[in-house]
């Protein structure tokens, strides 16, 4: 019985290593760049982080409606270079032919996150070479954030302007007033009024303030030279 | 009939006059031209040419504004009026100049908004692409040029391929705007009352933000690169005529001459105060300001240059580690050098192979890439500041900043337009303060939505390159000629000595009679030569497909607008000199026949 599983364990190896080679059909690159990812903390890539590897790529594929049987070995790895990086394909449990790429891509793909996550990994360090990142979708609020500040702004502008303005004719109008009473008291001492050299004295004694205007503001009088 | 002198409005205490002039005359220029310059025409030995032509030309100009000012006690065209009724035409040209610059002005204000409206989100949306329609990959023009190149020239402007697509009106863009002329507004509603005020905010608050910028540019990793790269003096351009034209240029139009702002400002004071010494403090501030922001920012271009460096070193590494499958991290930026060789030895074709796509990074050619302008501030800058830890920290500090210096030198365009207006009795008796500026206002918003096109960046171009530079280097040639050869150098300085108290220097009285205008004629031949020797004005365009500006030239009507911008200011001088001799001549000729 021994000597009929050795050729049959030489058999599976060989169709092994013919299904799983650099650019076979429906082989995948991986390339994981640890130290870039974690510095210090990088973890080495031995046997059973490749283990886990297979493990989270059949788990990938059981999701998928119609694959429910994957099992760790169907997942095979070759090619593991210093990288670290290595080919995958995945192997069909009911026939000896490996999974159509787009399944293996559509699988990984709606769990990528999971992956990267289980090797503390992201898009970037953990490179599937040929299935292509899936963005987020961008998350924007329904209304621009800019818009509130703006409006904030435009508001405190706006409510001081008006301020401004309201103190400004009232003071207006205040000064309007008392003008005006000046006005009424000088009519009604007109009769008692002192004039000296030509001016009348209470003029000069309005509230405005205390400007000779018999004193020339400027010298335009005089003729340029 | 003798003449009421009105109660003047005046400046609370002279220190809001000194702020009300270092406010004006420190803005953008101070922060995205001068580094520009100093590191263009000889690092560290650019100080020497800036601060002959400080002492030479700065000062004394500034000066003779002032105390015109200060004497003549009116805006810039009742000043000149004064000095001389031929010379009318000076002061309406300084008020139609001023009107162009608060036309475009404003529209930096308003992109300081936008920007800083935007720098409350995490992450900041200039720091990486965006997606394209499919969510497959980023967005292509993104991806040709760069995150912040992207949020400006498409998100903010949306600007189109060339100056005759005009697009349509960005409704941000105008609201943004809108908002920065209320601010404005605001700010010169009650004139100098509440000017007086505002100044101690516009002129102070962008110092605290340089000081906080200066400990935060110093302490950042490669900030030394840019400092060194800088302050190393190429003393070779000391000999190139354009170093020392462009020092004369900088100090002229980063004071602000010949605007009548400062002749606006000045009025505003008591007689008695003395203008000499704070001519001279305003333009050491404002020139010592130039050169600390200048130290800021090669700190920050030290540092984006160091960065971008370090990334491009890093992209070279994965490119080969990627290639020949070494392992992960055997490569650094250490031994990279000789790494490249052993594999171009050991695997020559497959090297050769990649040897096209591994780009030689050099600091070098980082650090070369100066900018001026907007692109300093609105791309340069959000690229550093992008990259610092609390970015929107960062960001909000330096857009108040922008916004501070902006709306300083606002307040000072607009009160050289509202000075004359409110001193003529004519309008000030028929409408208030208010309204004269309201309207003021309303008028250059609504032509400033011009700016907010799809080609409006193009025609900012225009605004910001001709409407100002020839006619303000005839106008300040012919206030100093006036000065001191039609109103009388020696009457001047009597009137000085009167109103101050001081007599005036033997040096003010060379400068201003000799030294002055012959720099200026000087600087206006250069001008003159440069516009005959360059032939087809040329600008650049946002190419879009390419991800980078590409130069255009301007069609007719642009060239139409540039020779009306330059034209329209100058041409009242001799024609409100002519018309006013007529007249006299007519005067005369009535008197006479009377006899």
């Amino acid at each position: 019985m021994l000597v009929a599983l050795f050729p049959t364990l030489c058999l599976v190896t060989v169709i092994h290593a013919q299904l799983c080679r650099p650019d076979a059909e429906n082989a995948f690159k991986v390339r994981l760049s640890l130290k870039t990812a974690l510095g210090d903390k990088a973890y080495a890539w031995n046997r059973n982080e490749e283990y886990l590897f297979k493990a989270m790529v059949a788990f990938s594929l059981r999701t998928l409606s119609n694959r429910e049987t994957i099992e760790i070995s169907n997942v095979l790895l070759c090619n593991i270079t210093k990288r670290v990086s290595f080919w995958f394909v995945v192997t069909d449990p009911s026939k000896n032919q490996t999974l159509p790429a787009s399944e293996v891509q559509e699988a990984i793909r709606m769990n990528r996150n999971r992956i990267n996550n289980a090797f503390f990994l992201n898009d970037q360090t953990l490179e599937f070479l040929e299935i292509p990142t899936t963005f987020g979708p961008p998350t924007e609020p329904s209304t621009p954030t800019w818009i509130i500040t703006f409006g904030a702004v435009f508001f405190i502008v706006a409510v001081g302007i008006v301020l401004l303005i309201i103190s400004g004719i009232h003071k207006r109008r205040r000064k309007s007033k008392a003008s005006r009473e000046t006005g009424d008291v000088e009519d009604k001492h007109e009769t008692m009024v002192t004039i000296e050299n030509g001016i009348p004295c209470d003029t000069l004694d309005s509230k405005e303030g205390r400007i000779n205007r018999a004193f020339p503001a400027d010298d335009e009088k005089f003729t340029p030279l | 009939m003798v003449e009421m002198e009105k109660d003047r409005p005046q400046w609370g205490n002279p220190l809001q006059f000194v702020l009300a002039c270092i406010s004006y005359a420190v803005g953008l220029g101070n922060v995205w031209r001068f580094p520009y310059l100093c590191q263009k025409y000889g690092g560290g030995g650019f100080l020497v040419p800036y601060l002959i032509m400080l002492i030479v030309e700065g000062m004394p100009l500034l000066y003779l504004e002032l105390a015109v000012g200060q004497r003549m006690r009116q805006g810039s065209i009742g000043a000149w009026n004064t000095i001389s009724p031929y010379l009318r035409g000076v002061g309406i040209a300084s008020v139609i100049v001023s009107f162009f610059l608060s036309m475009y002005y404003n529209v930096i204000n308003s992109w300081s908004f936008w920007y800083l409206f935007h720098s409350f989100q995490d992450p900041l949306p200039w720091s990486s692409c965006p997606l394209n329609s499919n969510l497959t990959s980023h967005d292509e023009e993104c991806e040709r040029a760069s995150s912040t190149e992207y949020f400006w020239y498409r998100k903010t402007l949306n600007i189109s391929p060339s100056i005759q697509e005009n697009g349509v009106i960005q409704w941000e863009q105008a609201l943004c705007l809108i908002l920065a002329w209320l601010v404005v507004y605001l700010c010169i509603l009650k004139g100098t009352e509440s000017t007086g005020k505002v100044v101690y905010i516009t002129a102070l608050l962008p110092y605290c933000v340089l000081i906080i910028y200066l400990i935060r540019g110093l302490t950042l990793h490669g900030a030394a690169n840019g400092l060194a790269y800088m302050f190393t003096p190429k003393v070779e351009q000391l000999a190139n005529p354009q170093t020392w034209i462009n020092a004369a240029t900088q100090i002229f139009f980063s004071l602000g001459l010949g605007f009548g702002s400062l002749i606006a400002f000045a009025s505003y004071n008591e007689q008695s105060n003395n203008c000499q010494k704070h001519a001279i403090i305003v333009s050491l501030i404002n020139s010592f300001t130039s050169i600390f922001a200048s130290i800021v920012t090669f700190a920050i271009y030290g540092f984006k240059a160091t960065f971008n460096y370090e990334s491009c070193v890093n992209k070279v590494i994965l490119l080969l580690t990627n290639t020949f499958d070494l392992e992960d991290g055997f490569l650094t930026s250490g031994n990279l050098e000789e790494m490249k060789a052993h594999l171009a030895s050991t695997y020559p074709k497959e090297y050769s192979e990649v040897f096209l796509q591994i780009k030689n990074c050099s600091l070098e050619s980082e650090l070369d890439t100066a900018v001026q302008g907007t692109g300093l501030s609105f791309i340069v800058y959000t690229e550093a500041i992008k990259n610092m830890e609390v970015p929107q920290l960062w960001s909000v500090l330096y857009f108040v900043m922008l916004l501070m210096l902006g709306i300083g030198s606002m307040l000072g365009n607009t009160t050289a337009i509202l000075t004359p207006l409110t001193d003529s009795k004519f309008i000030s008796s028929r409408l208030p303060k208010e309204a004269i500026s309201g309207l003021i206002c309303v008028i250059n918003c609504v032509i400033g939505l011009v700016f907010t096109l799809e080609s409006g960046n193009y025609w900012f171009e225009i605004f910001n390159n001709y409407s100002a530079t020839f006619s303000l280097l005839l106008i300040v040639l012919v206030e100093t000629i006036a000065v001191c050869y039609i109103y009388g150098l020696r009457r001047f300085e009597n009137d000085l000595q009167v109103m101050t108290g001081c007599k005036l220097n033997w040096y003010w009285k060379i400068m201003w009679a000799f030294v002055s205008p012959l720099l200026i004629i000087s600087l206006f031949i250069f001008y003159l030569m440069d516009y005959i020797l360059t032939g087809n004005l040329k600008y650049q365009a946002w190419d879009a497909t390419q991800g980078q500006l590409v130069p255009k030239d301007y069609p007719g009507y642009a060239l139409a607008v540039i020779s009306f911008l330059v034209v329209s200011s100058l041409m009242f001088i001799p024609l409100v000199a002519l018309g006013t001799f007529i007249m006299n001549r007519r005067k005369r000729g009535n008197t006479s026949t009377m006899v």
